[in-house]
């Protein structure tokens, strides 16, 4: 092998520095996020659900949210009716964020752990930070 | 043991037809037994329908500055239009001009001078044969079933063919960011109504004839606030207000020799009721 010393060697370094996020953040695992739920809107339901299930919720947020913009915006269809036959108006502003107005230690909690830039709040006007 | 090429394939092809029809009956159960628990999306039952949404505006109503005026602030203080000074840059949904702009064409030199130095109250026509909607490539701007000509800003691209297609100057491009401040430091947005969103830069608004307030019940907030000037109805129902005063008087309508078939009517004489 030509030059064998030099390759072995680059690819010694390569690989140091491929390598070296995984190495350099060994054992500094970030603390999972809390998103809140501590609003006094949300306090004072009675029965703490959302419009759908917790774990729905977690894994479709995204999904949902999508439907019900298409929904309002392209059929005018503003009434959901949830799994279990309860009715929410569909709004993000104002059904959404009137429980969740804590949108920095709700929405942005995970989004922030995630590196996911959600652009919702470009127009849609968050609510004043609100927790009790 | 050793495979032979012919072995391989076969056995290869048996195994993919079962693993996609086993797919399928999975995605078949799957699908079933979500449909059973599905939720649903209906219209607000309190909201108003018709067949296609109109105006009529009767321009003698609307005699000073400041009737227009009301109108412009009812509209622009609740859907959080910016307010611009440059022309440029200018956002707006509902405004005036002279009847020189308004008509190109029809003034003439002996003119009714009252008529000529006029104002006109101008916003979307909500035409219906928009050719704003024929060229927007993400069909962000469509028409519904109702007549009224919607603006989907998740979708604007901000191409801006619209405002090109558009005869009559009903669209504004966000070039500043409306939540943005002038050289002086006043926020675009006086009051924002948190209940609505705003654009954000490099997308194209313009009226969308209240479709929010119409969706749970609610007129127009221009015809709302114009004192009886602006009637607001459906334009296919002959016992509807606004047919029986087209019906009445007499109407003339923005630029009518390019097609696009406008849905607001300026009344501009006649009796109260013929
Ligand atoms: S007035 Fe312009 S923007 Fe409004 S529907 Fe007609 S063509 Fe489209
Ligand atoms: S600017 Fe937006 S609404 Fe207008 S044509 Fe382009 S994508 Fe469509």
């Amino acid at each position: 092998m030509y030059n064998g010393g030099k390759i072995i060697a680059g690819m010694l370094v390569f690989l140091a520095f491929f390598t070296f996020p995984f190495y350099y953040n060994l054992g500094k695992a970030n603390a999972r996020p809390e998103p809140k739920l501590n609003t006094p809107v949300i306090q004072q339901l009675a029965e703490k659900k959302c419009v759908e299930s917790r774990d729905f919720m977690r894994a479709e947020h995204m999904q949902l949210l999508n439907d019900w913009r298409d929904s309002v915006v392209r059929d005018n269809n503003r009434i959901y009716k949830n799994r279990e036959g309860k009715e929410f108006s569909i709004s993000l502003q104002n059904t959404c964020m009137n429980c969740h107005s804590n949108k920095k230690e709700f929405c942005d909690k995970c989004h922030n752990y995630m590196a996911v830039k959600p652009y919702c709040f470009s127009c849609h006007i968050e609510p004043k930070e609100n927790k009790s | 043991m050793s495979m032979d090429r012919r072995r391989f394939l076969k056995i290869a092809g048996v195994s993919t037809v079962l693993g996609l029809g086993g797919a399928s009956v999975m995605n078949g159960l799957s699908r079933r037994g979500l449909e059973a628990s599905q939720a649903t999306v209906t219209p607000d039952p309190k909201g108003l329908t018709a067949k296609r949404w109109g105006f009529a505006i009767d321009v003698n109503k609307l005699g000073s500055p400041a009737d227009y005026q009301k109108c412009i602030d009812a509209c622009h203080n609740i859907h959080n239009v910016p307010s611009i000074e440059n022309p440029k840059h200018e956002v707006k949904w509902i405004w005036n001009e002279t009847y020189e702009h308004s008509f190109p064409g029809t003034e003439h030199e002996y003119m009714n001078h009252e008529f000529k130095e006029k104002n006109f109250l101008l916003l979307c026509n909500h035409c219906a044969q928009p050719a704003c909607v024929r060229v927007c490539p993400t069909q962000a701007t469509f028409k519904r079933k109702d007549g009224v000509v919607m603006q989907d800003m998740h979708r604007c691209i901000g191409c801006r063919f619209c405002m090109a297609a558009c005869p009559f100057g009903a669209r504004s491009f966000n070039y500043r960011d409306p939540r943005g401040k002038d050289a002086n430091g006043k926020p675009f947005i006086k009051v924002e109504n948190k209940t609505f969103p705003t654009r954000m830069i490099g997308v194209v608004e313009k009226c969308t004839m209240c479709y929010e307030r119409l969706a749970i019940g609610q007129q127009p907030a221009c015809a709302e606030a114009s004192n009886g000037a602006i009637v607001f109805g459906d334009l296919e129902d002959p016992n509807s207000e606004v047919r029986k005063i087209i019906n009445s008087k007499y109407t003339i309508r923005r630029k009518p020799e390019l097609g696009t078939q406008p849905s607001i009517y300026y009344v501009i004489g006649g009796s109260e009721h013929a």
